[in-house]
């Protein structure tokens, strides 16, 4: 092994966990160390070197080491840079709306409407507006499922409608008044332009129109989609990536019922 | 044992399949010769020479076939009023399209002269466009040539900026970096609009607007590239949509060189009317197959629904009808860009040996078609580490078995269309392998009676199981039944079949009779 590989650097930083000031950790306690690559639209010479240290800098990264560098094109040059961040956060301050429910099972799930609801719920999904993207929707209506979460047309006590992608946010309210629909399932994957912002707004929009926003379950997921993203744009939850059938249904019965103790 | 079969595949099982796929596409083709649509007939007008926008954007094709459409005439064909009208009044299509755009003219105004007369002027014209095409194959061919063509894996990646201009920077770049195909991805509502957006575009989501003028664009900075690479950059549209055969003919005008053409693809993953798509393909073929162009089927898609182990056979079966429908089309079997993909769970025990497996079948079996191998999509997460090496198992299978067109994964798929340092990483990943691994192919037998073996056998035989269903109960009733991909499409839903128009006995195209004995010649 080469020299200059192991870090000779004194470590004199407080190496205690403190949760008021947390930073990136690579193999010491707030050592900060992170690690990036960007492009930048210069020539890759010896400029280039110092204008990506001079980028990370600003990042607020302490001691920036260009790790790799290489020509992309003529005056695109692309960076890998490793250094230790400078800032700290204050983990105690942070609060999130965090959908904390633990998933039940279909079992668990079918015999929880089957007791307290007593009748099936209807859940209509679609992926709305322009996007075509249907891999999120299938994954949580479709049979098969996803990663062997079985979809929500295997739960027998849910009526489950996939209307597929590119649905018209029109067609959806229409064909959810006319399934009488308890949970609106809307998939979002094309971000570009913030254009999923502006279709999910239209969407509640439509649904406030016709009345029935507060008749149903609202709950939008994509893979840059957020619980607070969903709150904020008026939704009742949203789920990022890697959610499941069995998340997406425990919440909903959970919440049904919560409102209905509520009235 | 088989001595041409690495997998020691029944060819005779081969046979039959490729039977059934033939008497199933010459059964839709019975249909599909009983019918024209809008966009077909739009096709003619462009073939023609119209081209354009009216005062409200609204291209001149559409103008006149809609004129056309008021006046209940659509079942003769476009061609035929159109040269009756030149007959009439000597002006050129682009003309006519001008004065009836200015409500100064309709189609249908004037008393229908000799069809004899009518067929021998439109067919003039007809010519002089197919000699245009002619020309850019031949250019083609010269710059192939002239360059010398690759060998072995095309390494196939996409732009999607949205801004054509971007996107030639981005292009240009990747072409560097080592890329011999540039798709330009459109913009995600385009499948749907039922006419061809016009000009130059900078904005589009998700992708750019597949315009005339874009495509030209585009391939003149691929040409310039080519120049200073001493390479032939190869550029690639979507044929796919509402206006599918347009598209074809747009790419026919500007050289493109590949064209995402799929039978299927409209009616399971657009919702577009499987007749309407199932009529417009042929159509498009037909001017990719006179253009040179090599299609692209999307099989791939399936099995980002589907389950890829489980819908494997549903993959070969589609393979096989995509052939037989292109044959009927005119395509040769070079110009079959056949699609499959490398979509089977990670997690899969001995999933690297049955994707292996799958393509080193599908070369077998089309051995002659520059097959279109899609890189890992859906079990892409957004660990980009782990996605880089998925990507890399993916471009393994390429080397190891062939394929011709290979669609560079990303490691940011599921994050974001790509930036250029995604692309040079995958490009560099690709090289590196194909590079390290090149003559492995030669090496390497499978063991008789393995793993690898049986799940080839087992795939041919349940799509040859697939395929005589399909041929007993008809294409339609199969998409019907959600064989494909896990979607069922109804017969008479979608979009796009009002646009779907039955012939009448007098109906003229002249380009359908003009390419047929032309590709029959062997000829362009």
């Amino acid at each position: 092994m080469g020299g200059g590989l192991y870090s000779t650097d004194k470590k004199d930083f407080d190496k205690n966990f403190d949760p008021t000031k947390i930073r990136p950790y690579g193999d010491t306690m707030n050592d900060g160390k992170v690690q990036l690559s960007f492009t930048l639209p210069i020539e890759d010479d010896g400029k280039a070197i110092v204008a990506a240290k001079q980028i990370a800098i600003k990042m607020g990264i302490k001691d920036p080491n260009v790790a790799f560098h290489t020509s992309l094109d003529k005056g695109f040059t692309f960076f890998v840079v490793y250094g230790s961040i400078i800032h700290s956060i204050d983990y105690t301050q942070i609060k999130v709306e965090s959908i904390e429910v633990e998933s039940m099972s279909i079992e668990e799930i079918n015999e929880f409407i089957r007791d307290k609801i007593k009748r099936k719920l209807v859940f209509l999904g679609a992926t709305t507006g322009t996007d075509a993207h249907t891999v999120g929707i299938d994954a949580i209506m479709n049979m098969k499922g996803f990663a062997g979460h079985y979809g929500l047309e295997r739960y027998e006590m849910i009526d489950a409608y996939n209307l597929g992608s590119q649905v018209a946010n029109e067609t959806f309210v229409k064909k959810a008044i006319e399934l009488k629909a308890d949970v609106l399932l809307v998939s979002q994957a094309v971000t570009q332009k913030q254009i999923h912002v502006q279709n999910l707004t239209n969407l509640v929009e439509l649904l406030e129109a016709e009345g029935i926003r507060d008749k149903v379950l609202l709950i939008c997921g994509g893979p840059r989609i957020s619980n607070e993203l969903a709150k904020e744009l008026g939704y009742d939850a949203g789920f990022g990536p890697g959610t499941y059938a069995d998340l997406v249904a425990t919440f909903a019965v959970k919440e049904i019922i919560r409102r209905t103790l509520n009235q | 044992m088989n001595t041409t079969s690495k997998l020691n595949l029944d060819f005779t099982f081969v046979e039959k399949a490729r039977t059934s796929a033939k008497n199933i596409a010459s059964t839709t083709q019975e249909f599909i010769d009983q019918y024209t649509t809008t966009t077909i007939e739009r096709t003619v007008c462009r073939l023609l020479g119209i081209d354009g926008v009216d005062e409200f954007d609204v291209p001149l094709p559409n103008v006149v076939v809609d004129n056309l459409v008021k006046a209940k005439g659509l079942t003769k064909g476009v061609s035929l009023y159109l040269g009756n009208v030149i007959l009439h009044t000597n002006y050129s299509p682009q003309k006519i399209a001008e004065e009836i755009a200015n409500g100064k003219l309709s189609l249908t105004e004037f008393p229908l002269k000799e069809i004899s007369e009518i067929k021998a002027i439109i067919n003039i014209i007809a010519q002089e466009t197919l000699i245009k095409i002619s020309q850019n194959k031949k250019k083609r061919q010269n710059l192939l040539e002239k360059y010398g063509d690759k060998e072995g894996a095309l390494i196939y990646v996409i732009v999607a900026t949205g801004n054509i201009y971007e996107d030639i920077v981005q292009a240009q770049a990747a072409a560097r970096q080592g890329a011999d195909v540039i798709a330009v991805i459109r913009s995600t509502v385009q499948s749907l609009l039922d006419y061809v957006p016009y000009g130059a575009t900078t904005e589009g989501f998700g992708g750019t607007y597949a315009t005339q003028e874009n495509f030209k664009i585009m391939r003149k900075a691929l040409d310039e590239v080519s120049e200073e690479l001493g390479r032939y950059i190869r550029l690639t549209n979507y044929c796919s949509g509402l206006c599918m055969p347009e598209i074809a003919a747009m790419g026919a005008f500007e050289r493109l060189d590949m064209m995402l053409n799929d039978a299927l693809y409209g009616i399971l993953f657009r919702d577009i009317n499987m007749k309407r798509t199932i009529i417009d393909q042929h159509f498009s073929r037909m001017i990719n197959a006179y253009a040179g162009v090599i299609i692209n089927t999307g099989e791939d898609n399936y099995l980002t629904t589907a389950d890829a182990y489980e819908a494997a056979h549903t993959v070969l079966a589609s393979e096989f009808i995509n052939e037989q429908f292109a044959l009927l089309a005119g395509l040769k079997e070079e110009q079959m860009g056949l699609g499959h993909a490398f979509e089977m769970n990670p997690d899969l025990k001995n999933g690297f040996l049955y994707e292996l497996a799958q393509a080193q079948m599908t070369r077998e079996i089309f051995p002659k078609a520059p097959l279109k191998y899609m890189p890992p999509t859906k079990y892409m997460t957004g660990n980009i580490f782990k996605g880089h090496i998925q990507d890399a198992l993916f471009n393994m299978i390429t080397i190891m078995t062939n394929q011709r067109i290979h669609l560079l994964g990303m490691l940011t798929e599921a994050i974001h269309t790509p930036f250029m340092a995604d692309r040079a990483l995958s490009i560099e990943n690709a090289r590196y392998i194909f590079n390290n691994m090149n003559s492995l192919h030669d090496e390497i037998t499978f063991k008789e009676g393995g793993i690898m073996e049986k799940r080839a056998n087992e795939v041919l035989n349940q799509a040859y199981e697939l395929l005589k269903v399909i041929e007993s109960q008809g294409l339609f009733e199969t998409i019907n039944k959600g064989t494909f991909a896990g979607i069922k499409r109804p017969l008479d839903g979608g979009k796009g079949l009002d646009g779907v128009i039955l012939k009448s006995s007098d109906y003229f195209n002249p380009f359908i009779e003009l390419i047929t004995n032309e590709l029959k010649k062997g000829g362009a």
